[in-house]
């Protein structure tokens, strides 16, 4: 149960991931691109970070790439144009890739130590009280400089955007 | 395995349930607003317009359903798709009860309790913003992006205000799963002031509470703050360009918000489905008395009826309301009935509040409403954080 | 209910999501590296922080501390701001070049 969703997650992932790259319009991307957030976020799930999965999905998914979408929108540029490629890479690429990727896979799983599995539920420090709990003893400077970090950022954007584009 | 079945009859439930609450939503809403205007509202269609909604949804799947030629086709049917999905997700952490024993089964009144929920179903919220934004890109005209764009950016300028509206009474409740905040709720002051979070010490969160319902006024986008969608404005903004089930799905989708943010704001706020003084002074006969009440009154009314067919339908309606009555006095029953009803009416009259609201209130102009967000809702929430932060550390 | 055996075990191993991240970070790279346009560029950069991401949620379940959860965080903190940073210089090379190719932007080439 545990494999078969991570299989069909990872799948849809590595899927949006392949459109991603491959799309031409950028908000076909984007939108992508979130599925990709949205499916990640799962496999955290089942890897025991359920504030890190709500996280990914509050700021991430639902405020990142918003504003992706948003700049994609209002600036409506359109598609990249096709440039005139050679065709042996694009004939030769995809089964070179295979064999790298199966190479890799063989290597890694001789030279690799047996590592344990990922059962669902087995890893408890993931909850928002534990996070909490580091986040604001352990490493409280660490986010008192990210929220100077993120001053600065919405400093940095609003004087960058100023002008209204038209 | 019993698990995945017990789970599977209570989606099916929920889902039937939500279904038939959103087509009886819109009734409500229809006739509420006309007798604030002075006028009926519908009543052709079945006795006082209850087929109406069949009558829509009829007419919804028999309409035409039209691609324009200009727009982009994918995601022209992924948006409504992706409105309707992500809204009625929401739904299932949402708890509607305590936990019950039903035949062999000891199962809660929801579709699952995440330890997360909170948190889940502000992501969802934030998610939802990409239901309309993508109706007003791929309509591919210049009146629906406008309007999709300000739609969306009104939602995601009211999450900020709403997400500290929330963590004001998490301060107090200390857990992000639902179930467990409304068992923190439990209980009465002097016996007989309830401990909801809108009356809780260290500080009653009566604030927060006011917070989160404008903030979820803004999010569902209703008026006042429907700029962005209303008829008259930009010619029906972001859901110009779409007809029948496709604008039925965004309909089905704000009524489903407007469902989900009720239900958030009884379970944060006014306790979940905790009676408002204890059973031991009779609050379990308050469904009783409701219903027979109504009933008596259907039967008075069907003595010299306004409308020839009331004769006949009035009195139907007075026996359904005393079988209810009848229904709220059987023990057994009312270990699971007693927390719904509770529940339900504290939902609907928070809902009677957004349609009350839209009866009664002008719109809101598009720079008025953001400037409301970001310089008096934004500080007033973050002060009433910090306020209520201070009273829970110095107790 | 039996289910027929499946070809793959019950249980994924740690390697498998470690793999899913080296998949997904060179797909972001393949990205960065061969499109023209800035803001499929810049989400190519998003998409290989959230490979790492995933990584180090790996890792900390490893290792059975939330470390990797709190490090994913600030992770996921600096790409807001970054995000914000970045299309804000987009809008205004755009506004400038009225373009978003990255190969148009080339005023100072030889």
């Amino acid at each position: 149960m545990d494999s078969l969703l991570f299989l069909i997650f990872a799948a849809i992932t590595v899927i949006c991931a392949i459109n991603l790259v491959v799309q031409t319009h950028p908000i076909s991307s984007a939108l992508s691109l979130i599925g990709v957030m949205g499916s990640l976020a799962v496999l955290y799930l089942l890897l025991g970070g359920e504030f890190i999965a709500a996280a990914q999905l509050v700021v991430y998914a639902g405020a990142i790439m918003v504003l992706f979408v948003f700049v994609i929108m209002l600036l409506n540029a359109g598609g990249e144009r096709k440039k005139p490629r050679r065709l042996w890479p694009r004939y030769a690429g995809i089964p070179l890739l295979f064999l790298f990727l199966a190479l890799m896979g063989y290597v890694g799983n001789r030279v690799l130590p047996p590592s344990g599995d990922v059962t669902f539920g087995s890893f408890v420090g993931g909850s928002a009280q534990e996070i909490g709990k580091r986040l604001f003893t352990v490493y409280l400077l660490p986010f008192e400089v990210t929220s100077v970090l993120i001053l600065i950022a919405i400093v940095g954007a609003i004087v960058l955007a100023r002008k209204e584009i038209d | 395995m019993n698990f995945f079945i017990v789970s599977l009859i209570k989606t099916v439930i929920v889902v039937l349930v939500l279904l038939h609450v959103l087509a009886y939503l819109q009734w409500i809403e229809r006739k509420v607003i006309a007798h604030v205007q002075l006028r009926v509202g519908p009543r052709r269609v079945g006795p006082h317009g209850l087929l109406q909604p069949l009558a829509d949804v009829i007419k919804l799947l028999t309409k035409e359903d039209m691609l324009p030629s200009h727009v982009n086709t994918v995601f022209y049917f992924l948006a409504p798709f992706l409105a309707v999905m992500f809204a009625w997700i929401s739904i299932s952490v949402i708890p509607f009860g305590p936990i019950i024993k039903v035949g062999p089964v000891t199962t809660g009144m929801e579709i699952t309790d995440l330890n997360i929920g909170v948190l889940f179903i502000l992501g969802i919220s934030g998610l939802g913003v990409y239901g309309v934004a993508l109706a007003g890109w791929a309509s591919n005209n210049k009146y629906s992006l406008m309007g999709g764009l300000r739609s969306s950016a009104q939602m995601i300028s009211y999450e900020l205000p709403m997400a500290l509206a929330i963590a004001a009474p998490l301060l107090m409740l200390n857990t992000l799963s639902f179930r467990a905040m409304t068992d923190g709720q439990a209980g009465y002051y002097l016996g007989f002031i309830p401990r909801w979070t809108v009356f809780q010490g260290p500080f009653p969160q009566i604030i927060s509470f006011i917070l989160f319902m404008v903030a979820g006024f803004a999010e569902t986008n209703r008026v006042p703050f429907d700029l962005p969608e209303a008829e008259n404005e930009l010619v029906a903004g972001f859901h110009t360009e779409y007809s029948s089930m496709k604008f039925a799905g965004f309909f089905m989708a704000e009524y489903a918000n407007m469902i989900t943010v009720s239900c958030v704001a009884t379970l944060l706020f006014l306790g979940g489905w905790h009676p408002l003084w204890p059973a031991a002074y009779g609050s379990n006969f308050l469904p009783v008395v409701t219903f027979a009440i109504s009933g008596l009154i259907c039967f008075s009314h069907a003595a010299n009826p306004a409308r020839p067919f009331d004769r006949i339908t009035l009195p139907v309606f007075g026996v359904l309301f005393l079988g209810l009555a009848a229904l709220f006095l059987v023990p057994p029953l009312q270990l699971v009935l007693m927390p719904l009803f509770w529940f339900v009416s504290k939902v609907g009259a928070i809902l009677f509040v957004f349609i009350w609201v839209r009866a009664t209130l002008p719109r809101f102009r598009y720079d008025q409403l953001m400037g409301f967000a970001w310089t008096f809702m934004f500080p007033v929430a973050l002060v009433n954080l910090l306020v209520t932060a201070l009273a829970v550390a110095l107790t | 209910m039996p289910l027929p055996p499946l070809p793959f075990p019950p249980t994924p191993p740690l390697t498998w999501y470690l793999a899913l991240s080296a998949i997904l970070f060179a797909l972001g790279v393949a990205g960065f590296l061969f499109r023209r346009n800035i803001i499929t560029v810049f989400m190519s950069i998003e998409l290989m922080l959230n490979a790492v991401n995933l990584s180090f949620i790996t890792f900390s379940y490893k290792l059975k501390q939330n470390d990797g959860h709190i490090f994913s965080f600030f992770v996921m903190v600096v790409a807001a701001a970054e995000a914000a940073v970045g299309l804000a210089i987009i809008l205004t090379v755009f506004k400038n070049r009225q373009t978003l190719e990255i190969d148009e932007v080339s005023s100072l080439k030889n």
